[in-house]
């Protein structure tokens, strides 16, 4: 099974080779990266629930070797890293042909496609950060393919910046975690009893570096920028696949290479995912941007996965709840696979409407849901999915961590007890949010009038990228009303990690004919997708029914009434920064420091009315300004370096060889 | 002995037939109140044959969605309303979901009429789904935290049990009860958009929440919106019945459901008259009042939460 | 453990709702109203402690709860208010929204912290003390939030009613104690009272910033 996934992941970089070569073969090349891709996903999908299974290659380190293990755990990421790429391969079949330039994309894609696969099967330090780096490179290349545009270049400088420093603190940890005799293993790694110290440190390092690559609050800063900036292909895969790989990397260090960590760092994750599901929704309702919007969103489906991560931390560092940590992972892989899948379909429909208008700015859309009926109809689903409606499959992630979370006051210390349902707070408060952000998508891109030329001449994507989002959107409907498939699915896996999997959800259940999924005790809670949504068919159906039978058949087409004052003029509807205002005023204050001023005219002055307003993002002033400060005057005089002399070059060089020959001499 | 299945069919016809009279009956107490005659009780059962019966004018832009959002409206809050337990536990659909999954239920319903007011691109409609959205907002929050309060004392989240742990000697007389039942009180106000968040008998272009978003429905779209409304009116004062005022629920045998129904009507009469008198002894709040009043609800749900812990047997 | 620890908790919680009632008002003449009910619920709650503990000094320390802190001092304020003519809004330092946060952080930390070092005391105190350690702190909370000299006295007696709430809960506590703490906050209140005057006869303002302003703290 491994050596066949390795051999896709070859083919890959053998697809990369061709991309830098041959010319105008997109099309081709997307599709051999689809089949491989999607073949490596079933293999995955294969093997979620089998043993262990172990491959050394000799490449890398000389006495290490590079080392390749596919467990229960790495299975089910790849099978998330595969469909995502296996699906954004598809809808790049058709959305490459508008790219500008497709030289700049085609070797770059599947090599990234290979690294996020390499990074999930690695199994020792140096090839994991190999893969690593590689995934942050290749993506970094991906970010900068509109290399003229201003805000790409900042993209990619920010996102450079934070991939070493999410590189450097891993390597940091690995460093920690093998040890004074080097074993760089992750066999030996798990083996090994780190000092409680260093263990703790090695996690909160893991949790920096892991969480500046997935866009934990207060490392998120990059994301919403470099997300955006690639082509909408890649920004799928960034917000869709890559963040995920990250999630992986923190689960393989927390739960799998480290013993048992103290509940203290539990409760760490869980505030850092409650203050970063609510902060980045915020964030994403104060954008204008579809794709940023979109980024952003990803921000907050983070934190809800590392408020699962959290709980099963805290959950497994108690004696004796297992039970409740397995039901806290399940839901944090449910919602790793749940975000995979619809922020993919999202960013595919974000980069259909700027395809089809020219602009991801909301301002310049509207009624394109006339224009391009089926993208809007999958962009619809996408957006009741993440906004956790039933009975979709964001809602069932959603409601196993509530489950989860509902479990925390039962815990005898008291420092969960009361930051638990503080963080169910957050969470209820980031899903609410959710729901207004993505009636404001949706509403303000797809509904009402259009607001420019472009969008009133709009076309419909084509069926490449159309086939993309279809199967993405019934992933999203299946997994919604089966969930049971999914959360049986996930067993294995939980098992690996916590030692405990979720009660085996049968379809045929003892007291109800269908597909309840009870996470812990019937009397306790039950949710049953697949009978809401027969229920939902079956009364929407009699309502319809109805209506046909007793009331009057008559439609009319009129102009709007809107209460006798009907303007026809476009610029008269409500726009995605209006439709966030009330929320802009309720929580702007406080989070954003908003501050708006109106100007009103005199009068009898026919000028018009102007609102100003303006948000500040504290979170970079405070983290990010410093920073990037020192490396500004770094680099400034390290530029100097540039213009040096021969001799002086070769003067530095000599002296670094003495130095560290020194150095050698002195510690021996 | 009457089985699961038959009560919930006769739940389900219960309420839906019984929701607009249930409106009829508060508009008539503030009629009475206000010293007018007020419309009949069964005002609106007229109004939603009428509308029925009545042609429907569409917008010249009006998509799929606009047509098809009220039934799917009407759906999702029929299928929560067939969760709860109204004059009997015993109910077939019980599993499909919890008070969570209620919740969500009437969020989806909520998102779907928010969307229809942005589809045909009036500046009302977008006002009230704006401001739709802020309210829930807060409000879903607030609701989450009963239901921690809730999960936290009877250890569960289901409405049956949960309503069996509040009539047993185990549920006290606890301070945290008390916070949440005005917490979910708040709630169910914005919910419902009723006085003090918003008028559901105004027209009054910039007070609109509600109203705005359904300006531009009619004939038996409206009706399916009103009918809609209704049965969320209905099922919110169920759901506060059930949690804080199970009595005559769960009652064994014959005798024990007619005792049910009985208490049922009864609870919904009182609830009628409460919401009819209270909302002719106050005012309308202005828009951005209403987060702090959403905030206090959250807050008191916050500080159900966390008394609990002080509370007996915890 | 029964209706009596029921009331009690009830009564405790009361007068942390009533402390976030005046965290939340910030109109002068409805902060004073809602004072005045933190202190009849203070004296109710003692009473109900002096039933449950069967001791009677209580029913008088309740009663000057009910006499000091329920009629005379909000009664005075009052008047102050009136004489001093400052019925307007009292202006708050940071919104609603996270002051109300802050103080819900409050309880959440007085609970954390009293509750596992009083794990083996008896539940009724228990409690009583958690609660009233929350009252206390988020008087100091409203202190710290009012710029009005007024909003700060109401933050120092519910602060003090707090104190009271605890002396009452805790098992024990001489009367002596309860009647010189009473004394020494009228005392309190008296020349804060004068001092309100003073400072308004002087800058013809109770707002602490014009005092700010005058130290030139505020530059």
């Amino acid at each position: 099974m491994i050596v066949a996934l390795l051999a896709g992941t070859a083919l890959l970089l053998v697809l990369a080779l061709a991309g830098a070569v041959a010319r105008g073969q997109g099309p081709r090349l997307y599709a051999a990266a689809a089949i491989v891709t999607a073949l490596s996903a079933v293999l995955a999908l294969a093997s979620l629930a089998s043993a262990p299974a172990t491959l050394t290659l000799p490449l890398g380190l000389p006495w290490l070797g590079w080392h390749f293990r596919l467990d229960p755990l790495s299975a089910f990421f790849l099978f998330v890293v595969d469909l995502g790429a296996a699906s954004a391969s598809l809808f790049a079949i058709g959305y490459g042909r508008h790219e500008e330039e497709p030289g700049r994309v085609l070797p770059f894609f599947p090599l990234f496609l290979a690294a996020l696969q390499l990074v999930v099967l690695a199994d020792d330090a140096f090839s994991f950060l190999f893969s690593w780096e590689l995934m942050s490179l290749a993506s970094w290349a991906l970010v900068l393919v509109h290399h003229r545009d201003r805000e790409s270049i900042r993209a990619g400088y920010v996102y450079l910046l934070m991939a070493v420093l999410s590189g450097f603190a891993l390597l940091l940890c690995f460093g920690l975690l093998a040890g004074g005799a080097g074993a760089y293993g992750f066999a030996a790694m798990r083996l090994a009893h780190p000092a409680p110290g260093l263990a703790a440190l090695a996690l909160l390092l893991a949790l920096l570096g892991t969480g500046a690559k997935a866009g934990l609050v207060p490392v998120h800063a990059w994301l919403p920028l470099a997300h955006p900036a690639a082509p909408s292909h890649v920004s799928a895969l960034m917000s869709g696949v890559m963040t995920k790989v990250a999630v992986y990397a923190f689960l393989r260090i927390a739960f799998d290479l480290l013993p048992v960590p103290p509940g203290w760092i539990g409760l760490i994750v869980l505030a850092l995912g409650g203050i970063t599901a609510v902060l980045g929704v915020l964030y994403a309702l104060m954008q204008h941007d579809l794709k940023r919007l979109l980024a952003y969103h990803t921000v907050e489906n983070i934190g809800i996965i590392f408020i699962g991560i959290g709980l099963a931390m805290v959950f497994r560092a108690a004696a004796g709840e297992e039970a409740a940590a397995a039901l806290a992972l399940t839901a944090s892989l449910f919602h790793v696979f749940n975000h995979s899948v619809f922020k993919s379909l999202l960013f595919f429909g974000a980069g259909s409407v700027d395809v089809a208008t020219g602009t991801r700015d909301m301002e310049r859309q509207g009624g394109l849901i006339h224009r391009m009926p089926r993208t809007g109809f999958f962009f619809l689903i996408g957006c009741a999915a993440i906004s956790a409606l039933p009975p979709l499959n964001g809602f069932v992630s959603e409601w196993l961590t509530f489950q989860a979370i509902l479990l925390g006051p039962g815990l005898p210390e008291w420092g969960p007890k009361i930051l638990i349902p503080v963080d169910g707070a957050l969470l209820a408060l980031a899903a609410a949010l959710a729901a207004a952000c993505f009636v404001k998508a949706f509403g303000v891109t797809f509904l009402g009038r259009p607001r420019s030329a472009a969008a009133s001449a709009a076309e419909e994507a084509d069926r490449f990228s159309l086939g993309a989002m279809g199967v993405l959107a019934a992933l999203c409907c299946l997994a919604g009303i089966f969930p049971a498939v999914v959360i049986n699915a996930l067993a294995p896996t939980a098992r690996t990690l916590v030692g405990a999997a979720m009660p085996t959800q049968s379809f045929f259940h003892a007291f109800v004919p269908w597909g309840a999924i009870i996470p812990v005790a019937a009397a306790r809670s039950s949710y049953d997708g697949f009978a809401i949504f027969l229920l939902l068919v079956a009364v929407t159906g009699l309502a319809i029914g109805a209506a046909r039978r007793l009331a009057a058949h008559a439609v009319r087409r009129a102009p709007a009434w809107d209460c006798g004052f009907p303007d026809p003029r476009p610029e008269t509807q409500y726009t995605a920064t209006s439709f966030a205002e009330p929320i802009r005023r309720v929580f702007g204050p406080a989070v954003f420091g908003a501050a708006s001023a109106v100007r009103m005219p005199a009068p009898g002055s026919l000028s018009p009315a102007r609102i100003r307003s303006a948000l500040r993002d504290r979170l970079w002033e405070i983290f990010y300004a410093p920073v990037a400060g020192v490396v500004e005057r770094l680099a400034t005089s390290a530029d100097r370096l540039q213009f040096l002399t021969i001799r002086r070059y070769l003067f530095f060089v000599f002296a670094a060889l003495v130095a560290l020959l020194l150095a050698l001499a002195l510690t021996q | 002995m009457i089985g699961p299945p038959v009560i919930e069919a006769l739940q389900m016809a219960l309420v839906l037939l019984a929701a607009p009279g249930l409106v009829g009956i508060v508009r008539a107490v503030k009629a009475r109140l206000q010293r007018r005659e007020g419309p009949p009780l069964v005002q609106p059962y007229r109004q939603i044959l009428r509308l029925l019966a009545k042609e429907v004018v569409l917008a010249e832009n009006a998509s799929w969605l606009f047509r098809t959002a009220p039934y799917l409206i009407l759906a999702l809050t029929w299928a929560a309303s067939s969760v709860v337990p109204t004059f009997s536990t015993g109910l077939a659909f019980a599993p499909l979901g919890d008070l969570i999954v209620i919740t969500a239920l009437l969020g989806a319903a909520r998102f779907l009429l928010a969307l229809a007011g942005l589809d045909i691109g009036t500046s009302f409609g977008g006002i009230g789904a704006s401001r739709e959205a802020m309210f829930a907002s807060l409000a879903e929050p607030a609701m989450l935290m009963i239901v921690v309060t809730l999960a936290i004392a009877a250890g569960s989240t289901q409405l049956s049990t949960i309503a069996a742990f509040m009539l047993s000697p185990a549920a006290g007389l606890r301070f945290s009860f008390a916070l949440a039942l005005v917490a979910l009180v708040i709630v169910a106000l914005a919910e419902n958009g009723r006085i003090p968040i918003d008028n559901p008998a105004t027209h009054l272009e910039l007070t609109m929440v509600h109203e705005a978003m359904v300006l531009e429905y009619s004939g038996r779209h409206l009706a399916m919106i009103e009918l809609a409304a209704a049965l969320k009116l209905l099922l919110t004062i169920s759901i506060i019945a059930c949690i804080f005022f199970p009595f005559g629920l769960g009652l064994p045998g014959f005798a024990g459901f007619l005792v049910g129904l009985l208490s049922y009507a009864m609870k919904l009469g009182i609830a009628a008259i409460l919401l009819g008198v209270f909302e002719v002894s106050i005012a309308k709040m202005r828009v951005f009042r209403v987060p702090e009043l959403l905030g206090a609800g959250l807050m008191l749900g916050l500080l159900g939460t966390l008394l609990l812990y002080v509370s007996r047997g915890l | 453990m029964g209706l009596g620890f029921d009331i009690a908790h009830m009564l405790a919680g009361l007068m942390v709702l009533a402390s976030f009632l005046l965290l939340y008002q910030d109109r002068l003449p409805a902060l004073i109203n809602v004072l005045r009910l933190h202190g009849f619920i203070l004296a109710l709650a003692v009473a109900w402690q002096a039933y449950i503990q069967s001791a009677p000094h209580l029913y008088i320390a309740a009663v000057i709860a009910l006499a000091v802190k329920a009629l005379v001092i909000p009664g005075a304020l009052d008047r102050i208010v009136d004489r001093l003519g400052i019925h307007r809004e009292v202006e708050t330092v940071g919104g609603i929204g996270p002051t109300m946060l802050a103080g819900m952080a409050l309880v959440a930390l007085s609970l954390r912290v009293m509750l596992p070092i009083t794990a083996h005391a008896d539940p009724v105190s228990r409690q009583d003390i958690a609660l009233a350690l929350s009252v206390v702190l988020i008087g100091l909370l409203i202190m710290v939030t009012r710029r009005n000299a007024v909003g700060q006295v109401a933050g120092f007696l519910s602060l003090e009613n707090g104190i009271d709430l605890a002396a009452a809960g805790a098992r024990g506590m001489p009367l002596v104690v309860e009647l010189s703490v009473a004394f020494s906050v009228l005392i309190a209140f008296i020349v804060i009272g004068i001092f309100l005057f003073r400072i308004r006869e002087r800058f013809d303002t109770v707002d602490l910033a014009a005092l700010e302003s005058f130290r030139g703290e505020r530059q």
